[in-house]
């Protein structure tokens, strides 16, 4: 099983739940994050004073898939989210040791 | 006492009274969410209290009879005669309208000085200021100017309180900022906590001015016409004024930029709005707009830390308004001429006029602030501060989403 951490922009959240269930996917959960990369952040001008925003907000998407929908999976969030511009996101991917579905008591693969 | 005349003074109170809510509708929307309630406080705090001190000694040391051009007498104490005869200064009207018409501006006045000391002071500090700044700051102000004191002896003209009203609470706001010092935690960036309010508060300030600027004739005729659309022109042209400068100085404008141009289009033509011609106005108001972008800019080049832009908007511009009226009266208006109609002492009574509001209201702020500190403490704890008044003073917070 591999964690998917997507870090998007927030408008886009709706295009990656969505591919992200028509690939099978039964669960995940999405938090609102602050954040910066190679973008940095925008210039904000209150009265004349120019304030420089670093960190802007992203949603970060996390869901936990089978090794063998890895590739299929990481392919169509990035068709779905990329504009070609800094500031697309990124997607961390790690291993994942164990689940256990609480209701039943399946544990790994099953428990998804 | 005229029914017309006293229904529409009525009506201009009301509008005058609005004001202070829509004051704090946009003073709120600028703090940060931790300070938004104490911010609205300081507004809604004056409404109670300045109303009350106003009744009992604020109207009579404005109004009362002129003792040696400093102050009024006790002739209303109490209010003692005003209730059932026509007002001596305005025998058109009931004496109650117009001292309830005088009142709203009293309310506004010291609850416009508030900006300068948002999220920072205690509250029983900005009480007991504010209350004294009512008796020993702004009811002086307003008998020099509008009771018979030294500066109408002068000539010096303000319609509707450029000087008394504007100029006072920038100076007030300049004394405040320098005895509180800077807000603790300027380096985190102050981004207001929501625009959307502060618009919407100077939208209903920009209806309330209408009464202000409109009633300040105190009759219903001809000249509060002309207030009423040298208001509306010259806030119309602060709008212009403001947005171009910002947009070739940061490369955008900003509807922050548009609502700060209309405050300050409206405050540079407080002063003169019964006293010049309509294209006058348009000018006094485009100048207005650039002038207090300028303003604004002043507490950064100079490090006073005045929260929201009092000195910058209301005490520039009040001070453009004051000399403007010296430069575009006209007498084909309201009987005085300024400097382009070839009456240059105009401009020197006003000059007077503004150097003397300055220097007193300055000075007296400053005492009145340290007797204060003295007294309670100016400033809320650094932990306090840190948390935000809203939960510090007033055991609330403005915002459970």
């Amino acid at each position: 099983m591999k964690k998917l951490a997507i870090i998007i922009k927030p408008g886009m959240f709706e295009k990656v739940k969505n591919v992200l269930t028509e690939a099978g996917i039964h669960g995940l959960n999405y938090r609102e994050i602050r954040g910066f990369g190679r973008q940095r952040g925008h210039k904000e001008v209150y009265r004349g004073t120019i304030m420089q925003v670093d960190c802007l907000p992203k949603i970060q998407v996390d869901v936990v898939v089978h090794d063998e929908a890895l590739e299929k999976i990481l392919d169509l969030v990035v068709t779905a989210v990329r504009t070609g511009q800094v500031g697309d996101g990124k997607i961390f991917v790690t291993d994942i040791q164990d689940a256990v579905r609480i209701r039943t008591g399946e544990r790994g693969d099953a428990a998804l | 006492m005229n029914g017309a005349d006293t229904g529409y003074i009525i009506i201009c109170a009301a509008m005058v009274m609005v004001m202070t809510p829509a004051l704090a509708l946009f003073y709120g929307g600028l703090v940060r969410s931790r300070n938004v309630l104490s911010t609205t406080m300081h507004s809604y705090a004056c409404l109670g209290l300045i109303t009350v001190l106003w009744a009992l000694v604020g109207y009579t040391l404005a109004f009362g009879d002129d003792v040696g051009g400093i102050i009024g007498n006790f002739a209303y104490i109490f209010l003692r005669g005003v209730e059932g005869t026509a007002a001596p200064a305005a025998e058109q009207l009931p004496h109650t309208v117009f001292m309830g018409f005088q009142c709203m501006f009293a309310v506004l006045t010291v609850a416009l000085v508030s900006g300068a000391y948002a999220e920072r002071i205690r509250f029983s500090a900005m009480l007991l200021f504010s209350g004294l700044w009512l008796i020993f700051v702004y009811a002086p102000m307003a008998h020099w100017v509008w009771g018979g004191g030294w500066m109408a002896k002068l000539g010096a003209v303000d319609f509707a309180g450029g000087a008394v009203v504007h100029m006072a609470s920038g100076a007030a706001a300049l004394a405040c900022a320098k005895a509180l010092g800077p807000r603790l935690s300027l380096e985190e960036g102050i981004v207001p906590n929501n625009l959307p309010l502060t618009l919407l508060g100077g939208g209903l300030l920009w209806f309330g001015w209408f009464g202000f600027n409109a009633g300040s004739a105190l009759a219903a005729g001809a000249l509060a016409g002309q207030a009423l659309m040298t208001t509306h022109l010259a806030t119309a042209c602060g709008i212009l004024g403001w947005m171009l400068v910002e947009w070739k100085r940061t490369g955008k404008p900003t509807t922050l930029g548009v609502v700060s141009g209309a405050l300050a289009g409206l405050v540079a033509i407080t002063p003169a709005a019964g006293f010049v011609g309509l294209l006058s106005a348009m000018v006094i108001g485009f100048a207005g707009g650039i002038f207090c972008y300028g303003g604004v800019l002043l507490k950064s080049k100079f490090g006073y830390d005045d929260a929201l832009d009092v000195v910058g908007i209301h005490g520039v511009g009040g001070t453009w308004g004051a000399l403007a009226t010296g430069l575009f009266a006209v007498a084909s208006v309201n009987e005085v001429n300024g400097l382009f109609f070839g009456n240059p002492y105009q401009l020197w009574a006003q000059f007077v006029s503004v150097a003397g509001t300055w220097i007193f209201v300055f000075v007296a702020s400053r005492v009145l602030l340290y007797i204060v500190d003295a007294a309670v403490g100016l400033r809320v704890t650094p932990d306090a501060e840190f948390t935000g008044l809203d939960l510090s003073e007033h055991n609330e917070r403005g915002y459970t989403l």
